[in-house]
């Protein structure tokens, strides 16, 4: 009886230091972080006097913030559908029990080892407008090769009040660098879920009548859905909060047309000392990463895990 | 059972982790251990630093590059021959004009763990931000007794105070009007270098028919485009509406700034069309190639045409004033202060005395290929640029910059930046007029 209670007590004690940590450090800088953003502290001297939602008016009337907004939107869509196709193409292809497949693989897999910080800067020097991948380009007879991440276009030009509503054709370049480094991670975990499919679901399928691809549509691809969510989840917070990647290749961009709300907030807040507004920027990410995460963990989470109890 | 125990070993483990980076930065700990702060060029400070209380002193800097890093050694084997007792600890952060170093500095300071001292540029970086912030001690008695008040400019010393007190000492000045031209691209077009506006828009034009780009720009890093407009406005509306842009009596939607941008949206259709990709290396590096003719950049830009590029002063580049700005003098300058609460303030008063002495500027400027800030310095030690420089210094009208942290705030330097970076993709000229009034309203008080 009393050995019992022990047992219950002990892990609870284990536990209790990260909780409380991840309380002060997690949750208690996430509100400190909201507070302030509701003050006045925008210059290098401290000033928590209330504010209301002055600083996330301006944020919101800001242009490059609204930019920001738009490109980090074209990042998402671009950068986790690319992924998604590209990693389902390569786990497809390397689920083939081909020779060698274990060789492509790892091959495959090696760009997430890199840090966006060296795939960004990487990238930045391969699409050099006029030293980079352009070159092969004009040797091949194209007169004029894209600029790449110095493009100030937006298409096509739809304005919203001050900003162009569409795709910014620098935004491209750095999406190039982005699926390179992660279709990796979304080939693995396809590649896990293929994996996990046991033969006789596709040997029942095929005493069925089912062709090929009829056994991929409508057999294989609905029982990676799990894996497809997970793969959204993962990148989606990854390009919500994106920073070193654009940081290290190319910055705000000309006009901000691949400027992201990381960077903005880095700058605000570190070059510019309004610590308020990056506060505020700071929190808009939250919110964004919050209203991709807190709905799967709400609804999809519980259903997928089961009766596994993920408190 | 299993699973949980293992479940909560993971987590106090991460537990562990957390509370090891969280005391790491703490402000208990003595003053030059920065956490993951610290730079990688410094050395480990000695444990018993309490002992040795003041035997050491921190130099924060981002001089890493070439030159600037030279010259920072020559000041501190200097500082070294006189004072062999103490240490000093070169925390350099790298990082192109300070953008990594601000931010390591920013958060040392409010977590109460200053270095010595920093390097800030003389203006409203240092003034609206540290001494506002009050953490810096006034160098009046520094002033007086090494006989400064004399040595520098008046211009310059008030570009350090506030309400009667100073707050650095200057070790050095670069320019930031000047334009640097490739001498062979105008003598082979049988050219003159423009000295006013209406000249450059003729030379431009000729250049652009021959197939060489007029204008090197390289806005990779937004300061870049601020750089060439401030030096734009200053040449329309010259040195006192310039200057009284930043105190509030001239209004930003005055006519001359209209024209000043209608000039610079004019002067981009001459500039490379690569221009984003590049940072001001790679556009000082067309004109010294002589795919482009014409470059604005501050004198740094001279350091790296003779020093990397191994190019000749006056034989291979030239340079003059940027248009209109001939008899003004827009000042970078970086100085070097005393922090309040440092642990070494005794041995980092010694190490002001040496930045601010004749011999300590003489020692720095030639390497890193500024002038001295003092107006007594050995003119045999420069070259022919810095003669001219030097010259000009002592003569020149002064105006802050803005892409440098002299005339404005950080605040309001940050927003005139965005203002230009949409420019430069816009041109809308309406629009940024009414963005530069906006910011001046909210950031001038």
């Amino acid at each position: 009886m009393h050995g019992q209670r022990l047992e219950r007590f002990v892990p609870f004690l284990m536990v209790l230091p990260s909780i409380i940590l991840i309380a002060i450090f997690v949750y208690g800088f996430i509100g400190w972080t909201g507070y302030v953003s509701v003050s006045n502290w925008n210059t290098f001297v401290p000033d928590f006097s209330f504010a209301g939602l002055k600083n996330y008016a301006y944020l919101f009337r800001d242009f490059r913030f609204q930019s920001d907004l738009r490109n980090t939107l074209f990042f998402s869509v671009l950068f986790i559908g690319s992924c998604l196709v590209i990693g389902l193409a390569l786990a497809v292809l390397v689920d083939q029990k081909l020779r060698g497949a274990a060789f492509f693989r790892n091959v495959f897999l090696f760009p997430m080892a890199l840090s966006f910080v060296v795939t960004g800067v990487v990238w930045q020097w391969i699409l050099n407008p006029s030293t980079g991948v352009n070159l092969w380009l004009r040797a091949l007879g194209v007169e004029n090769p894209p600029l790449w991440y110095v493009s100030t276009q937006v298409v096509p030009k739809i304005a919203l009040g001050r900003i162009q509503f569409g795709l910014p054709l620098a935004i491209l370049a750095v999406v190039i660098a982005g699926v390179w480094q992660q279709s990796g991670f979304a080939m693995a975990t396809y590649l896990a879920g293929l994996q996990s499919i046991p033969e006789e679901v596709r040997e029942a399928a095929s005493v069925d009548g089912a062709t090929e691809w009829q056994k991929f549509r409508y057999v294989i691809l609905p029982m990676l859905r799990p894996m497809t969510i997970t793969i959204v989840i993962m990148l989606a917070h990854v390009s919500l909060k994106t920073f070193d990647l654009v940081y290290a290749m190319t910055g705000p961009g000309a006009g901000y047309v691949t400027d992201v709300p990381g960077v903005y907030m880095f700058e605000t807040s570190f070059r510019g000392n309004h610590y308020a507004n990056g506060a505020g920027i700071a929190m808009v990410m939250l919110i964004l990463s919050a209203a991709v995460t807190v709905p799967y963990l709400l609804g999809r989470g519980r259903r997928d895990l089961g009766d596994v109890d993920i408190n | 059972m299993k699973r949980t125990v293992k479940v909560s070993l993971v987590a106090t483990l991460c537990a562990a982790l957390l509370l090891a980076a969280g005391c790491g930065g703490a402000p208990s700990q003595p003053a030059n251990q920065g956490g993951s702060n610290q730079p990688s060029g410094s050395q480990s400070p000695v444990s018993g630093s309490e002992a040795g209380g003041e035997k050491q002193v921190e130099i924060f800097s981002w001089w890493t590059g070439a030159g600037e890093a030279a010259g920072l050694e020559g000041l501190i084997k200097l500082f070294t021959e006189k004072h062999p007792d103490i240490e000093v600890i070169n925390a350099a952060v790298a990082g192109g004009a300070g953008t990594n170093a601000k931010a390591v500095l920013a958060s040392r300071m409010s977590g109460g763990n200053p270095p010595d001292t920093f390097q800030v540029h003389a203006g409203h970086e240092l003034l609206d931000t540290w001494v506002a912030a009050d953490k810096m001690e006034p160098l009046n008695f520094l002033y007086e007794s090494e006989g400064w008040y004399d040595v520098f400019p008046k211009q310059l010393v008030e570009m350090m105070s506030k309400d009667g007190n100073v707050y650095s000492v200057a070790v050095n000045i670069h320019r930031g009007n000047v334009m640097f031209y490739n001498k062979k691209v105008f003598d082979e077009n049988n050219l003159t270098p423009p000295t006013t506006f209406d000249e450059f828009f003729t030379v431009a034009e000729a250049l652009k028919a021959k197939g060489i780009t007029p204008l090197a720009l390289g806005d990779k890093e937004p300061w870049t485009a601020l750089h060439l407009f401030e030096s734009v406005l200053l040449g329309v509306i010259g040195p006192e509406k310039y200057n009284g842009l930043f105190d509030g009596s001239v209004s930003w939607d005055d006519p001359g700034v209209r024209e000043a941008l209608e000039t610079f949206k004019r002067m981009l259709q001459y500039v490379n069309d690569d221009h984003a990709a590049r940072n001001w290396q790679d556009a000082s590096q067309l004109v010294a190639q002589g795919k482009a003719a014409m470059n604005v950049m501050g004198d740094w830009a001279k350091g790296y045409f003779t020093t990397d590029l191994n190019l000749k002063g006056n034989v291979d580049f030239g340079w003059a004033p940027s248009w209109n700005t001939e008899g003004t003098f827009m000042v970078i300058s970086d100085t070097f202060g005393l922090p309040k609460g440092i642990q070494h303030r005794e041995a980092t008063i010694e190490f002001l005395k040496v930045l601010g002495s004749r011999e300590g500027q003489d020692v720095f400027n030639p390497l890193k290929g500024s002038i001295p800030a003092r107006t007594d310095a050995d003119v045999s030690k420069y070259d022919d640029y810095s003669k001219e420089a030097m010259q000009d210094w002592s003569t020149n009208e002064l105006t802050p910059s803005i892409a440098h942290g002299s005339a404005a705030s950080p605040g309001f330097s940050e927003k005139i930046t965005q203002v230009i970076t949409v420019f430069v993709t816009t041109g809308n000229v309406d629009q940024a007029v009414a963005d530069l009034v906006a910011a001046a309203g909210a950031e001038l008080k």
